[in-house]
């Protein structure tokens, strides 16, 4: 069975909106979740955006092309943008292109006991 | 093949060639088919999400770029050699790339709405021991990544 499907759950907080994303985030992925999350950005117009990154096994530099535009979609409307519970693969991404340096990175605490 | 070359380090002992259309869809399909192939080499998990993002970002220059306004015929070929290495050739007959050095450099993009890293080349590059493109404008573009996978075998 090949996992290439992308999805995600989000779930609103006050002005935070938190998106939990899943699967390989490549071109395909990344474009199917651009449109979706994009889309809640614009109606909720959060303040802060939490992008969870635990569940993704595999993330190319199309991945890397989804979280920066993001980043900058909130940041660009005075928004913060987080990134919470990284996979290897992500924090892999981000370290090859000197990314990890400009967008901020925490550790939920149900990652720090595992 | 001819016979003198039993001996030689890059005696391949295996081939596999995927033939595809350049639907997004298959990039993921094109990446667990090669890395299922390349499991029989007994790589590091590390080495095998290597490969698999490197042939990731190929495929997806032959969807976005090569084939930019079409649908287009993608071949991937994955050699095996007896020394533990790994040719990988992804091939199209899209678009070609005028200036191959350009495109290879960081941040290098065609892309105007900034939703592209132009990291690819240099993900490939950084994942893979070397990477070679051979392109022609109008003809298409012949990408080689090449990986030598470790020497202990079963871990």
């Amino acid at each position: 069975m090949i996992k290439n499907e992308c999805s995600f759950t989000a779930e609103e907080k006050g002005r935070t909106l938190t998106v939990v994303v899943s699967g390989e985030i490549d071109h395909h992925g990344a474009t199917a979740l651009r449109r979706g999350i994009d889309t809640l950005i614009w109606e909720k117009a959060p303040q802060e955006l939490r992008l969870v990154m635990a569940q993704v096994p595999l993330m190319d530099s199309s991945g890397l092309g989804f979280i920066m535009g993001r980043f900058r979609l909130i940041t660009e409307s005075g928004g913060s943008f987080v990134l919470v519970d990284p996979s290897a693969a992500v924090v892999k991404m981000l370290r090859l292109t000197g990314f990890d340096k400009k967008v901020r990175t925490e550790r939920s605490t149900a990652a720090l006991k595992n | 093949m001819p016979r003198q070359k039993r001996d030689v380090p890059h005696e391949e002992i295996n081939k596999f060639v995927l033939v595809f259309p350049s639907l997004s869809v298959n990039e993921g399909a094109a990446r667990a088919a090669a890395g299922a192939f390349i499991a029989q080499m007994d790589p590091t998990a590390g080495e095998l999400a290597d490969l698999k993002c490197a042939i990731s970002e190929a495929v997806t220059n032959c969807i976005v770029h090569a084939y930019r306004d079409r649908l287009g015929r993608i071949r991937m070929t994955v050699h095996l050699y007896r020394d533990r290495s790994v040719l990988i050739e992804i091939k199209d007959n899209g678009s070609g790339i005028a200036d191959v050095e350009k495109a290879r450099e960081p941040l290098f993009t065609t892309d105007a709405d900034g939703e592209r890293s132009g990291m690819g080349f240099t993900v490939m590059e950084t994942l893979t021991d070397r990477l070679t493109v051979i392109s022609s404008p109008g003809r298409g573009t012949t990408v080689k990544l090449l990986k030598r996978l470790n020497e202990r075998g079963r871990r």
